[in-house]
């Protein structure tokens, strides 16, 4: 479903991505591990067609972002991270022009598909109140109902858990999971206990390159009975 | 994929207090600007809203980049331009639906003065063509000067430094075109060369208008302002 080649990303002189490839297939549910500055977000910009890469491509559903642009992003729900919207914009208007944005202009079907991301991030009870009134939390399941509104094929998230509490951690990640049946998605994560809780694979980055490819499970075995996070410093600590 | 763009940029605007206190503050400075000493309007004795449109050029050198500067600063300050642009637009659309949105609030605000229209025709009988002619110029070069300044608003994040530039450039294209500054040009450059100078800048283009000489060279002096700025802005943004 998405099929990452060779992405090299130069800002000025430092290389933030540095030939990272891989795939996702449909059901699969890959989560993007790595230190501060690893690359992370500027990989998944580039997938998303925010940023062109210097090198490489990357491919959704087949298409090429670099050759057309505006028909992965048809394809993809993309939430980048700290989960921008226009602040003024009341949720309820906000999560409406994103529908209509995405080609749903009939009112009918604009309200349905508003409902319905609305309901499945719980965002009912402040539909009518201004984002920048609304808490971090609250934000982080704006953008995230924003990314899944048009029901893609493929997401792409952006520590999607940022800034919300535990109930709602564990909420966003079962639904991940029910979603992720027939959609590819990859998201970006610093809680190593979420990628045991639902990934399916795991990708560790540290310099802009791919340290690790594997399940969980996989990882794991590398040092049986260590804590995932004595795993995840030792592999990006030694070089 | 223009249309929805359009609404909520437009819609923004009437999001906060900023867009009535412009909507009052042009309507209050260009009638009192025509109304003193210097506009004349009464003291012309003429049916005309000449002595009114004639300080547009200077009115608008601050007025419009005060519209045209949070174009596209606010979406790099608050980072939605990464969700517009993850969105199934074109960049050309972007631009074009902010662009228009933009105009369409300044006309409004020039709209506003239909006040004038009716007390002009009450007091005496105008000539309606010369009327037209005035609105189309006053329409045409808002449009100029927007266009400018969309184009100045993508090269940065901050709204004053936007606006800056924005009126140091607006400010260049109106003196090219002062009588002065055409005549010290002449005094070390070929005549045709000064003249060439002089017919880059807003008033050369807007003075006939004003007069009721609707010459298409005008209309595409504007209009051609308006196209290369936006072009420019489509590749800034991609840069
Ligand atoms: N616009 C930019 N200009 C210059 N350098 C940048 C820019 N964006 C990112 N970088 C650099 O690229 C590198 C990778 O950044 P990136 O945001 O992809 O990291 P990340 O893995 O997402 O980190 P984090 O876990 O902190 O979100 C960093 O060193 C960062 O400083
Ligand atoms: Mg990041």
């Amino acid at each position: 479903m998405i099929e990452v080649k060779g992405l090299v990303k130069t800002y000025g002189t430092k290389r933030a991505v540095d030939g990272v490839s891989f795939t996702v297939r449909r059901g699969d549910i890959l989560g993007f591990l790595g230190p501060n500055g690893a690359g992370k977000s500027t990989t998944m910009k580039m997938i998303t067609g925010y940023l062109r890469p210097d090198a490489g491509s990357a491919l959704v559903d087949g298409t090429d972002v670099a050759a057309d642009p505006v028909a992965v992003k048809r394809k993809l729900g993309y939430l980048p991270e700290n989960a921008p919207a226009y602040p003024e914009m009341t949720v309820a208007e906000f999560l409406g022009f994103i529908a209509e944005v995405r080609g749903f202009s009939g009112s009918e079907a604009r309200r349905a598909h508003v409902a319905r991301a609305a309901r499945l991030t719980h965002l009912e009870p402040v539909l009518g109140q201004a984002i920048e009134t609304l808490s971090k939390g609250y934000k982080q399941r704006v953008g995230f109902a924003q990314a899944l509104l048009h029901d893609p094929a493929a997401l792409v998230l952006d520590e999607p858990t940022d800034g919300l509490d535990p109930n709602q951690k564990n909420e966003v990640r079962s639904l991940i999971r029910s979603m992720a049946v027939e959609k590819a998605v990859i998201l970006s994560t610093h809680i190593l206990e979420e990628v045991e809780a639902i990934c399916t694979r795991v990708i560790i980055i540290s310099r802009g390159r791919v340290v690790v490819d594997e399940t969980p499970a996989a990882l794991q075995a590398r040092k049986p009975g260590a804590r995932l996070d004595e795993i995840f410093r030792s592999l990006t600590q030694s070089e | 994929m223009i249309k929805p763009l359009f609404k909520r940029e437009f819609l923004g605007y009437f999001r906060s207090p900023v867009a009535y206190v412009f909507l009052v503050a042009f309507l209050v400075i260009s009638v009192s600007l025509a109304l003193s000493r210097f506009g004349g309007f009464f003291e012309a004795n003429s049916a005309s809203l000449e002595r009114y449109f004639i300080f547009y050029p200077w009115l608008f050198l601050f007025l419009v980049p005060a519209v045209g500067m949070r174009l596209w600063s606010e979406e790099r300050r608050s980072g939605t331009i990464e969700l517009l642009f993850t969105l199934p637009v074109t960049t050309l659309e972007a631009v074009v639906a902010k662009f228009l949105a933009a105009w369409a609030f300044v006309v409004l605000a020039i709209a506003l003065s239909f006040p004038l229209v009716i007390t002009v025709a009450y007091l005496g009988s105008p000539d309606w063509g010369v009327m037209a002619s005035s609105y189309l110029g006053a329409v045409l070069m808002a449009g100029a000067y927007l266009g400018v300044c969309s184009l100045t608003s993508s090269l940065t994040r901050n709204q004053v430094v936007s606006f800056v530039v924005g009126v140091v450039v607006c400010a260049a294209l109106l003196f090219l075109g002062l009588s002065g500054f055409t005549h010290f040009l002449e005094g070390f450059l070929p005549v045709w060369i000064a003249d060439a100078v002089a017919n880059f800048s807003f008033i050369t283009h807007f003075e006939p208008l004003l007069k009721g000489i609707v010459d298409p060279k005008d209309i595409v002096f504007f209009l051609s302002v308006i196209g290369s700025a936006l072009l420019l802005n489509v590749i800034a943004l991609e840069r």
